[in-house]
């Protein structure tokens, strides 16, 4: 149900954002999917790849910085009012999403799949059930994007 | 095993009031100017100045002799501010050059009386009976810090094992086995043996120890605090300078609020480094020495480059020596950043304050357009770098609002990876001024 998502800590410099990319394609890693928060004096790259534990290794041994968190993948309708529906099942139940990207969107006619970084994916999983988006497995996800 | 040290007194000069004090000094610094006379460097500086040692009237007439740096020590290398016939010399230390040459320091019989003395005054004013057993782990050689503390113990008449530095886990050996009452090093190696100690499966908290000197090197309360918890004795600071006379210019009485400066042998100023005018009690300054009763190499306002205060106000120890307070920086490292002054030791203090901020810092200033900008890089700790923006931006907010409580300044903060700032075995470059010709200072 929880992809592992590994964020990195970047520095406001030049390259600093090459620096992982390089890593992970010289290990033959790729990078199903990604998003940049940034701040004027730093930022923090999330990641989403399939074989987590490896990508960590080669990228701590880089020298980089990196945490592994729990994301959820979930399959929204490609129509409108999607998004918003699945909001609504958070609504007043006090759990905090804390950010959201797509792993896959855009494709007309199809579904995409967001991520969701929220403090309990257990209980945002629970209160997902019964609405119009569905909460994907780990093999879902990595289907639905190719990979 | 923290035991009440004993109140004493090791010589009753410390107690002298202080009208007595003053005359005493008086009738020293003739003196001293008199025998600085005698070197070519202070016969032409005191020429160049106009001061004759009969021109010191009063205290007040110090301001009027010549100002001395480390510059002017190695100009000098390697014994030209000898006072004293070569065949005089009972010792020579030196200090380490970290820029360059090293300095070389000469005792003469009576000056190396009155070192071991200044020693036994801090030692005792710390608890040392004869009866205990000091462990000293000061490197000995022409460091002033091992052969210093050594013959103030013997002086006091205490027993020493003079273990001397290195060998950590051997040191933990001997500490166990030799039950030392007593331990005297540097304030970090007194936190590496609690280190190794645990490392190897002992508790340092369960060793004989019941209270330390500790100096060498500038060091925070914080450390102390740590040093106390850590192995669970008292810890005392002292303070000196091989140019000065070494360990026992100054040190902590059982008050442990400031440093008593042994004033009978030493005047002690306190000056703004950029106009070398007196600050005022409390403020801190640059700590500038004049040897009083120094025989082969005399010093007169020897410019530390240490950063103090000092506090006049009476101790309850009954000592009526000036306080001096911690080193806290350097003069060389401080900085101006729109005309406020700017010690990295405060950096220091604010990022202890913070919980995920190491202590592994540089300061960039730079004036891009009529203000100076000072930017503070701030390495984070691998286990405090969180996925989510908002506790990365609180982190950022504490150590910027910690900054600016401390300094009165308000720098831009910059949080970079853990070790991406380097580390340098020797002194750390802290402060990278882009205003300055050059481009660089500190
Ligand atoms: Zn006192």
């Amino acid at each position: 149900m929880k992809l592992t998502q590994l964020s990195l800590f970047l520095e406001n410099r030049p390259g600093a954002l090459r620096l992982p990319c390089q890593v992970l394609g010289q290990a033959g890693i790729d990078i199903l999917s990604l998003s940049l928060a940034d701040t004027q004096q730093f930022g923090i790259l999330r990641l989403i790849v399939k074989d987590v534990e490896r990508a960590r290794k080669v990228l701590e041994e880089a020298g980089c910085v990196v945490k592994a968190t729990d994301v959820l993948a979930v399959e929204v309708p490609d129509r409108a009012g999607g998004l918003a529906d699945m909001l609504g099942a958070f609504e007043g139940s006090g759990l905090a999403l804390e950010y959201i990207y797509p792993l896959v969107a855009g494709h007309r006619g199809k579904t995409a799949v967001l991520l969701l970084r929220v403090e309990e994916p257990e209980k945002a999983a629970a209160l997902l059930a019964g609405r119009t988006v569905r909460v994907l497995s780990r093999e879902e996800a990595f289907e639905a994007v190719g990979a | 095993m923290m035991t009440p040290a004993e109140s004493r007194v090791w010589d009753p000069a410390e107690l002298l009031p202080r009208d007595r004090l003053a005359l005493l000094q008086l009738e020293r610094l003739r003196g001293s100017v008199a025998r600085a006379g005698i070197t070519p460097f202070y016969d032409a500086a005191l020429s160049r100045a106009g001061v004759a040692p009969a021109d010191i009237r009063t205290l007040d007439d110090l301001q009027r002799l010549p100002i001395t740096t480390k510059d002017d020590l190695r100009a000098h290398y390697p014994l030209g501010m000898l006072a004293v016939p070569r065949s005089e010399i009972a010792r020579i230390h030196g200090s380490s050059g970290t820029t360059g040459k090293p300095t070389f320091v000469a005792y003469s019989h009576a000056d190396m009386q009155v070192w071991s003395g200044l020693c036994a005054r801090f030692l005792v004013a710390g608890g040392l009976r004869p009866d205990h057993l000091v462990h000293v782990a000061f490197g000995y050689g022409l460091f002033t810090g091992g052969f210093g503390l050594h013959q103030g113990i013997e002086r006091v008449g205490a027993g020493i094992v003079p273990v001397a530095g290195g060998n950590t886990p051997r040191q933990v050996t001997l500490l166990a086995d030799l039950r030392p009452d007593v331990l005297v090093c540097t304030p970090s190696y007194a936190l590496h043996i609690a280190e190794v100690a645990r490392a190897t499966g002992g508790d340092p908290r369960a060793l004989w120890l019941s209270y330390g000197h500790f100096g060498g090197e500038p060091w925070t309360e914080e450390m102390r605090v740590e040093i106390e918890r850590e192995l669970g004795i008292q810890a005392f600071n002292n303070y000196g300078l091989s140019e000065v006379i070494g360990p026992g210019v100054s040190g902590e009485c059982l008050a442990r609020s400031g440093m008593h400066v042994a004033e009978d042998h030493f005047l002690v100023e306190c000056l703004d480094p950029w106009t070398l005018e007196p600050v005022p009690d409390g403020d801190v300054g640059e700590l500038v020495f004049t040897s009083l009763t120094k025989e082969a190499m005399p010093v007169l306002r020897y410019r530390t480059r240490d950063l103090a205060s000092l506090d006049r106000s009476p101790c309850p120890c009954g000592r009526t020596g000036v306080r001096m307070s911690r080193v806290v920086g350097r003069s060389d490292d401080m900085f101006i950043v729109r005309g406020v002054n700017v010690f990295p030791s405060q950096i220091e203090e604010a990022l202890l304050r913070v919980e995920g901020a190491a202590p592994h810092y540089v300061i960039e200033i730079a004036r891009p357009g009529t203000l100076d900008e000072a930017v503070v890089r701030v390495e984070i700790r691998p286990r405090d770098f969180s996925d989510e923006m908002r506790q990365m931006v609180a982190l950022r907010d504490r150590i910027d609002h910690e900054i600016h409580s401390i300094t009165g300044i308000r720098m831009t903060i910059e949080l970079v990876a853990p070790n991406a700032l380097g580390r340098s075995e020797g002194k750390a470059r802290r402060v990278i001024d882009h205003r300055r010709a050059g481009g660089a200072a500190g």
